[in-house]
C-alpha cells in the first residue's frame, strides 16, 4: 500500500508541482456468511482496493477515487483530479494537508481472522444453528482484514492494519426473535454455540408477551440497545461539525451527563476494533468524551477543527457528514444486570432498539422501536415478556444528571454497519424512558 | 478481451469448479458528487470503481465473489473462488432449490439521457449550488445546504443459461435545504425534497427543478417555523403531499412486499413483513382507492431499467388493486421457493455486492381527485408535507413518519402553518382509511435505500400523489 501512496504522489507532482494531496490507498478483504431460516442462504467476499486522491490547487480541491489501481488506473486518477481541481469553485476553507505525526499503534490482527475461510465461518454458523436446538435460526459471521497507507505532499507516510470479526444471529419462536450479537478483533473470541444456545433459552419465553399501555417506564437498557445510543451519540451529538453548526445538543465544559456516564472514542489501545488513522491522515488516539458527567470534547476532522480553532482529533469520515466517533466506548460500572434489576420496583427490561430516527438533533430527540425482546420488572424480578413499544425519547436527555441509576460490569462491543466501528458498552439502569404507542399502534 | 468475454470467463470457471448455475456482472461506474453550504462548495468528488461479480449455485447453496480486476486471471479465480464459497454453504445447507424461468436473452438497453450530466461543466454545476445556497442565506437560513449527484453504470451481464446483456444506466438529481436554528430545535425547509429529486434522466432534470426559483421560500419557511404553533396532538383527518406520500408508500407497501423479506430471509436484521403469502390475491392492504403497481419500465424513473441483475427483463406487474395484495418484488431464487412464476426485481449495488430483492418503481396509481379539491372537502384536519424522520418496525406494520411542515385544515381551507408535525399508524389500518386520492402524480427518486448485509445502497422510484387518511394520530412528541 505505502507503494501505490507514493506513485500516485510521485504522478501528483510531475503532473502539478505545486498542488497539494493527499493519498489513501486501502485494501479490504471483506468475507460475509448471512444465514435465514437455519441455511446459509447468501455467502460473499470482495477482496477490493481503493486509491482515494485529494488535489488542492490554486485555491480549489477535488476528491477522486478508483478501484482500478494498476498503472494506467492510478495515471488515469491523477490527471482526472488535478483536471477536476482546475475547473472546480474556489475551496476558501481548505485546511491543508496532514504533516507527518506519530501513530499511536499500527493497528489489532489476529492472523486466523485474515486468514478464515469460508468453512470456517460455516463452522460458526453450524454451531450457532446446532445450539438454537430446532428453533427457526437467521444472522450472519464477518470477517474484515484491512490493510491501508495514507501519505501526503506534507510528507505525512503512514501505513495499519487491522482485523475485525462480528457474529450477529438470531433464535426465532412464533414470530418472536431472541437476539445476541458481538464484535472483536479475532473470531476466536466468537463462541457460537453459547451464543446460540443463549437465545434459543430467550425466545421461546416472548410468545406469552403481554401488550402494556405506554407512557413513561423505569428501563434497564442492555448492551445491544445501549449501543443504539452510541451509535446516535456518534452521528449527531459529537460530531464536530455539527456543534459548530449549532446543531449538536454537546456543550463543552457542562454537566450535561449523569456522573456515571464517562464515555470514550477508542478504536487504538490494544484489542480495540478500529483502524489506526483516519481519512485524511490523522492518527487516532483514545479520546475522553464524557468524563464522570462533563461533556469534555468533541470528534474533529481537519475541517471542523478549523473552524473550531482546534485541531483534528482523527475523525473524518468522508463527504459532508462531518466527523465521526465510530469506536465509542461508555465505561462499565460494577453493577451485574441482576444487580440493576433488583434495584428497579417496576420497570422494563428491554433487549434492543430498532429504526430509531431523530425527530430534531438540538435535544437529540429520536422515535424507535423496542425489539428481539421486552420483560417487565416488578419488585426486582424479572417477569412476563412484554410486546414491542414505540418511544420517543431525548437520548443525552436520559443519560442527564440524576438519571442513571446503575451502569453494569460487562461492556459488549456491538458490530457497526461499516466494519470498523464498534459500539461498546455495558447495560443501563436509567430512571425513565418515554413510549409512546404500542406495538397495536 | 470484451467485457463479455471476462464475464464468460468468469461464469465457464464457476461451473468448471462444480456449479450448476452461474452468473456474472462486469461494471463500470463513474460518479460525481459536490455539496454547498452556506454559499461555497465543501465537497466535489468524482469516483471511479469498475470490477466482476461472480454469483455461483452448488446444490441448493449460493457463493458470490467479487473483484476489481478484469483480466483473465482474475476472471476465472473469481468464477472458481465464487464456486468454493458456494460449496461452503453446504455446510449449513437449506431445502432443494430452483430458479424460476427466465428467457435467456442477448440485448442492450440505455436510460434516456439528454444532457450528459458528467459533460456539464464543473463551473456550472458549482454556480448553482452556491447561488442557491446563498439566496437561503439572504433569507435567514443559519445553515444553507444544495447538493447534487451522478451515477454513470455500464454493466455487461452474462449467465450459463446463456444470457448475454448490457446496459448504460445514467442517474442524477440535486437539492437544496435551509435550516434555522433555534435556542432548542432546528426547523429545515427542503425543495424538492431533502436529499433531492433523482432519475433515470441526464441533467435536464436538475435544469427543470430550477432550485434557485425556490432558494427564497423554502428559507423563509423555515425560518416561520421556529415560531409556528406545534403541530396539535390527537387524531385527525390527514391530507399528505406528494412527496411524503413517496415516503409512506416506499417504507410501508414497498418493503412489505419483498418476497426475501416475506419469506424470512431477512429476519435477523431488516426484518420481516406482516403479509402472509397464503393470503396474496385476497389480502386488503387498503380502500379501494389503493392501486400499487411495481413498473421498472416508467421512462426516466429512478428505479427504471432494461433487465434487472439477474436478466429478468423489465415488466410492469400489480402489487396492489383494489385495495387487495396482489403481487410482490421477487428474484428467481425467491419465487421458486414462494410457488411464483415470475422474478423481475433483483439489483445489487454495483459489482462488489450480490444481487437481491429491492424495490424498482413501486407507485401509486393516479386516484380521482386534486390536491386542492381535497382540500377544499376538509372541514377539519391537518396537512403535512416533506419527510423529516421516518421510523418503522421490523415487520413494517407500525409506523412513525415526521414532516417538515404542516399547516392547519379548516373549513376547506389551509390555515396556520404547524411545526414538528408526525403522524403514527399502522400499515394496512392507514391504507384502508384513505378515502381521497389525487391525480397529480410524480415519479418521486429515493437514492438511499439501504438494505443487506454487506450493506447496499439502493435506487427507487415511487410515483406519488396527495392523498387523504382518516382518524390519524397526529402530533407524538418526546
Amino acid at each position: 500500500m505505502r507503494d501505490l501512496v507514493q506513485q500516485t504522489l510521485d504522478l501528483v507532482r510531475a503532473a502539478a508541482p505545486n498542488a497539494e494531496a493527499a493519498v489513501a490507498a486501502d485494501h479490504r478483504s471483506q468475507w460475509l456468511t448471512r444465514f435465514a431460516t437455519s441455511f446459509i442462504h447468501q455467502n460473499v467476499a470482495d477482496e477490493t482496493t481503493t486509491v482515494k486522491l485529494t488535489v488542492h490547487l490554486d485555491g480549489r480541491t477535488s476528491v477522486a477515487t478508483t478501484t482500478l489501481t494498476g498503472a494506467d488506473g492510478v495515471r488515469d486518477l491523477v490527471e482526472r483530479t488535478v483536471s477536476a481541481a482546475r475547473q472546480a469553485p474556489a475551496d476558501p476553507a481548505w485546511p491543508g494537508v496532514a504533516t507527518p505525526a506519530d501513530l499511536a499503534g499500527r493497528g489489532t490482527v489476529d492472523a486466523a481472522t485474515a486468514g478464515a475461510t469460508p468453512a470456517d465461518r460455516a463452522a460458526l454458523v453450524r454451531a450457532f444453528v446446532d445450539a438454537a436446538g430446532g428453533l427457526e435460526t437467521a444472522g450472519y459471521c464477518r470477517t474484515i482484514h484491512w490493510t491501508g497507507a495514507f501519505g501526503t505532499t506534507g510528507g505525512q507516510l503512514i501505513d495499519g492494519e487491522s482485523t475485525v470479526a462480528d457474529f450477529d444471529g438470531i433464535a426465532r419462536f412464533e414470530g418472536n426473535d431472541a437476539a445476541t450479537r458481538m464484535a472483536s478483533t479475532a473470531l476466536g473470541d466468537i463462541d457460537a454455540a453459547a451464543m446460540g444456545a443463549r437465545v434459543a433459552r430467550q425466545a421461546p419465553g416472548l410468545a406469552a408477551a403481554v401488550e402494556l399501555p405506554a407512557g413513561e417506564y423505569e428501563v434497564v437498557l442492555l448492551p445491544e440497545a445501549v449501543g443504539d445510543i452510541l451509535n446516535n451519540f456518534a452521528f449527531y451529538g459529537f460530531n464536530g461539525k455539527h456543534h459548530n453548526e449549532g446543531r449538536s445538543f454537546a456543550r463543552l465544559g457542562e454537566q450535561q451527563f449523569d456522573e456515571a456516564v464517562t464515555l470514550m472514542d477508542d478504536p487504538v489501545s490494544p484489542g480495540r476494533i478500529g483502524v489506526p488513522f483516519d481519512g485524511e491522515g490523522t492518527p487516532r488516539h483514545a479520546l475522553t468524551l464524557v468524563d464522570r458527567g462533563v461533556t469534555a470534547a468533541l470528534g474533529h476532522d481537519r475541517r471542523s477543527a478549523a473552524v473550531a480553532g482546534t485541531t483534528s482529533t482523527g475523525h473524518y469520515s468522508g463527504g459532508d457528514w462531518g466527523p465521526m466517533t465510530e469506536n465509542l466506548v461508555l465505561a462499565a460500572g460494577t453493577a451485574s444486570i441482576n444487580d440493576l434489576v433488583k434495584t428497579v420496583g417496576r420497570g422494563l427490561l428491554i433487549k434492543d432498539f430498532w429504526y430509531t430516527r431523530v425527530l430534531d438533533p438540538r435535544k437529540l430527540t429520536l422515535t424507535g422501536l423496542t425489539r428481539n425482546g421486552v420483560w417487565l420488572i416488578e419488585n426486582g424480578e424479572i417477569g412476563t415478556p412484554v410486546k414491542n413499544f414505540r418511544f420517543t425519547q431525548a437520548y443525552a436527555g436520559a443519560l442527564g444528571p440524576g438519571r442513571v441509576l446503575g451502569v453494569g460490569d460487562t461492556a459488549v462491543p456491538q458490530p457497526s454497519r461499516w466494519g470498523f466501528g464498534s459500539w461498546t458498552g455495558p447495560a443501563l439502569h436509567l430512571a425513565s424512558w418515554n413510549f409512546t404507542g404500542t406495538a397495536s399502534g | 478481451m470484451s467485457h463479455f468475454d471476462v464475464a464468460s470467463t468468469a461464469v465457464q470457471a464457476a461451473l468448471d469448479a462444480g456449479a450448476r448455475y452461474a452468473d456474472a456482472r462486469v461494471m463500470h461506474r463513474r460518479t460525481e458528487s459536490m455539496n454547498a453550504r452556506n454559499g461555497e462548495i465543501e465537497d466535489l468528488t468524482q469516483n471511479e470503481d469498475a470490477g466482476i461479480g461472480v454469483r455461483a449455485l452448488v446444490g441448493s447453496g449460493w457463493g458470490f465473489y467479487a473483484v476489481p480486476d478484469l483480466s483473465d486471471a482474475a476472471a476465472r479465480r473469481a468464477g472458481t473462488t465464487a464456486a468454493r464459497v458456494a460449496a461452503a454453504s453446504g455446510n449449513v445447507p437449506g431445502p432443494p432449490l430452483d430458479l424460476v424461468a427466465s428467457t435467456p436473452v442477448a440485448a442492450s438497453w440505455s436510460s434516456g439521457c439528454a444532457v450528459d450530466p458528467l459533460g456539464v461543466p464543473l463551473g456550472e454545476k458549482g454556480d448553482l449550488l452556491t447561488t442557491a445556497t446563498s439566496i437561503m442565506l439572504e433569507h435567514g437560513a443559519d445553515l444553507a445546504e444544495g447538493l447534487y449527484q451522478i451515477w454513470d453504470t455500464r454493466k455487461w451481464f452474462v449467465s450459463s443459461e446463456g444470457h448475454r446483456i448490457d446496459q448504460h444506466v445514467r442517474e442524477c438529481g440535486a437539492g437544496i435545504s435551509a435550516t434555522a436554528i433555534g435556542p432548542d430545535e432546528t426547523q429545515r425547509r427542503s425543495y424538492p425534497s431533502y436529499r433531492g429529486q433523482y432519475g433515470t434522466q441526464g441533467w435536464e432534470l436538475v435544469r427543470d427543478l430550477d432550485l434557485t426559483a425556490h432558494a427564497a421560500r423554502i428559507a423563509d419557511e423555515a425560518r416561520a417555523l421556529l415560531t409556528a404553533p406545534a403541530c396539535p396532538a390527537g387524531e385527525t383527518t390527514l391530507v399528505l403531499g406528494g412527496e411524503q406520500m413517496c415516503l409512506q408508500i416506499h417504507e410501508s407497501v414497498g418493503h412489505a412486499i419483498e418476497l426475501d423479506r416475506i419469506l424470512g430471509w431477512e429476519a435477523a436484521f431488516a426484518g420481516t413483513s406482516w403479509l402472509d403469502l397464503s393470503k396474496l390475491g385476497s389480502l386488503r392492504y387498503g380502500s379501494e382507492l389503493m392501486n400499487i403497481t411495481i413498473d421498472p419500465t416508467i421512462p426516466g424513473a429512478l428505479g427504471s431499467f432494461g433487465f434487472d441483475d439477474e436478466g429478468t427483463a423489465a415488466v410492469a406487474r400489480p402489487a396492489v388493486r383494489d385495495g387487495i395484495w396482489v403481487g410482490v418484488l421477487a428474484g428467481r431464487d425467491s419465487a421458486s421457493r414462494a410457488g411464483l412464476d415470475y422474478a423481475g426485481s433483483v439489483r445489487a449495488d454495483g459489482w462488489a455486492r450480490l444481487p437481491m430483492v429491492r424495490m424498482t418503481n413501486v407507485g401509486l396509481e393516479p386516484g380521482p381527485h386534486t390536491l386542492d379539491e381535497i382540500i377544499a372537502e376538509t372541514r377539519d384536519g391537518v396537512f403535512m408535507d416533506y419527510n423529516r424522520s421516518w421510523s418503522i418496525d421490523d415487520k413494517r406494520l407500525n409506523f412513525q413518519f415526521g414532516c417538515e411542515v404542516g399547516y392547519e385544515i379548516k373549513n376547506g381551507r389551509l390555515g396556520r402553518m404547524l411545526r414538528n408535525p408526525t403522524y403514527t399508524g399502522i400499515g394496512p389500518r392507514f391504507w384502508q382509511s384513505m378515502d381521497m386520492l389525487s391525480s397529480e402524480t410524480v415519479a418521486w427518486g429515493t437514492p438511499n435505500c439501504g438494505k443487506g448485509q454487506p450493506g447496499q445502497i439502493g435506487h427507487t422510484g415511487h410515483p406519488a400523489a396527495p392523498a387523504r387518511f382518516q382518524n390519524v394520530r397526529v402530533g407524538v412528541t418526546a
